[in-house]
């Protein structure tokens, strides 16, 4: 569905990623992991257009990736970035309304409360007047009201309590029963490997390993050495 | 100099209709600012000409030719210089943005001064609104009372549609986090596009409003250009809220300090200005917070 070749990138002057490459499948969860400044994050924001692609290709559905953060979101792909990038100037209504006006399919405005009960409750508030939880259920519901083929998110439990990673979890376990293709780049490892069924660890800006979730789990020789564990 | 009621209510009015124009000027300037950090100094200039195609207008068809020409004129002119060179600039950084628009600034005034000459041009207000009305007990121009509820009218109007529309919604989501705004699907740079014509055909219509006021001349934008980064300094950059609320303060101070203070007037509201950069330097109401 997504795959990268031979992919370099980085921020300015400093290069991050270094021939990256790595396959995602239709209807499979690929998990992202890796030390810090090891380049998943970099892998997302290259793969959404918003770092410019140096060297080699990406493709989406057999297509070369457009360019544009605009035009990739419109070729189906739907981002929740580490920082969530919830609007502050508008409601959380309005946050929902901007994917949900524009973008028709299965998600709607109804589905996403039922999915996230918590945040109908919150429809009046401002953006930022919620919780780092609840921003994060915004995020990921904003990102399903775009009806997206994939959806990417980027650390999605990180700064979160126990409990809402929990919450998180059993939401994203619901999309991917229902057959959502998802691109997770995580540091927690229980959740991660729990959710995903491909992994790849990278290091340096390149995949060192690549199997599947319960592969990484038994390989504690892999854990130690690329991710500390 | 009789400091009656009536005197104050007059300042005041004066203040309201200076506070109008440079509001029509900011609003322009500061969600460009807000939108796509691009800082356009030829606003001021932009101004000017809304000032000469509205005479120019005014002097075939009579006034309301020149005030409903004027905005569509510089518009038309916003989307040359756009597709001409801001287009291109998006990404050169802010030094790169401020010298070209400044030198943008000199090269409209002289094309000005080549099609219209030096000589100062006047422009009559229409017969209904030539005379003075009375209000508050004071006998006050109703051209300029129809500036202040132009003013108003036109900041209802963009406060409805930023707050309650979608595309105001998009305009907002861009001013918050452009990048994201992209990664939603939504089009920032034909959004940026749009506010910027619209921008500039404000500029046009406070040039078209401002010519019977005032004289038109080459150098009325450049004499505007001041005020107007002042109110957008003093109210906080990309916000609707902060250009009225910035165009208030200059307008009050401005008119109220000339009364009160006529020696302090030139400085009092640079000292404003300077008071704000210490205390809020990201303006009083910033569209991001």
């Amino acid at each position: 569905m997504l795959e990268l070749n031979a992919v370099n990138s980085g921020y300015g002057e400093t290069q991050v990623l270094y021939g990256m490459g790595l396959r995602a499948e239709a209807g499979r969860v690929l998990a992202i992991l890796g030390r810090n400044g090891a380049g998943k994050s970099t892998t997302l924001k290259t793969v959404m257009g918003l770092l410019p692609l140096r060297d080699g290709q990406i493709t989406f559905e057999g297509q070369a990736m457009p360019k544009r953060p605009y035009d990739i979101a419109k070729a189906g792909i739907a981002y929740v970035p580490e920082t969530r990038d919830i609007f502050p100037s508008l409601t959380v209504r309005e946050n929902l309304e901007i994917a949900s006006k524009r973008f028709d399919g299965a998600w709607t405005m109804d589905r996403v409360l039922d999915l996230f009960p918590r945040l109908g409750e919150r429809l009046e508030n401002g953006g930022t007047q919620l919780s780092g939880g609840e921003q994060q259920m915004l995020a990921i519901a904003r990102a399903l009201l775009m009806n997206p083929r994939l959806l990417i998110l980027d650390e999605p439990t990180e700064g979160l309590a126990p409990i809402i990673v929990k919450l998180i979890h059993d939401k994203l376990m619901e999309l991917k029963r229902e057959g959502l293709s998802m691109v997770l780049v995580e540091q927690n490892f229980g959740f991660a490997t729990s959710l995903a069924d491909d992994v790849v660890v990278v290091s340096k800006g390149q995949v060192v390993w690549t199997g599947s979730a319960e592969a990484i789990r038994a390989d504690t020789e892999a854990q130690h050495r690329w991710l500390g564990v | 100099m009789s400091l009656d009621l009536g005197f104050w209510t007059l300042q005041a009015l004066n203040a309201l209709q200076l506070s109008m124009l440079l509001f029509l000027l900011s609003i322009g300037l500061t969600v460009i600012f807000g939108l796509m950090h691009f800082v356009n100094l030829a606003h001021g200039a932009l101004y000017a000409l809304g000032a000469y195609f509205a005479a120019s207008a005014a002097a075939v068809g009579g006034y309301w030719a020149g005030f409903f020409l004027a905005p569509v004129a510089v518009a038309g002119v916003g989307v040359l210089l756009y597709s001409g060179l801001i287009q291109r600039m998006r990404k050169s950084g802010p030094m790169a943005q401020v010298l070209v628009t400044f030198g943008l600034i000199f090269a409209l005034l002289d094309i000005t001064r080549i099609v219209w000459g030096d000589l100062a041009l006047g422009l009559e207000v229409p017969s209904f609104l030539a005379g003075r009305v009375a209000l508050l007990g004071v006998e006050y121009p109703a051209y300029r009372l129809f500036i202040i509820a132009l003013g108003l009218a036109i900041f209802a109007a963009l406060a409805f549609v930023l707050s309650r529309t979608q595309i105001g919604a998009m305009i907002r989501a861009g001013v918050d986090n452009d990048a994201m705004a992209a990664c939603l699907g939504i089009n920032v740079e034909r959004l940026f596009f749009i506010v910027f014509c619209v921008g500039c055909a404000l500029a046009g219509l406070a040039g078209a409003v401002a010519a019977p006021l005032l004289s038109v001349t080459p150098d009325m934008g450049l004499q505007i250009l001041i005020p107007t980064l002042i109110v957008i300094v003093i109210g906080g950059l990309g916000s609707l809220k902060g250009a009225i609320a910035g165009s208030l303060i200059f307008g009050f101070v401005q008119t109220f300090g000339a009364v009160l203070a006529p020696q302090l007037a030139s400085v009092l509201i640079y000292a404003l200005l300077a008071a704000v950069l210490v205390i809020r330097p990201v303006g009083l109401f910033p569209a991001k917070g």
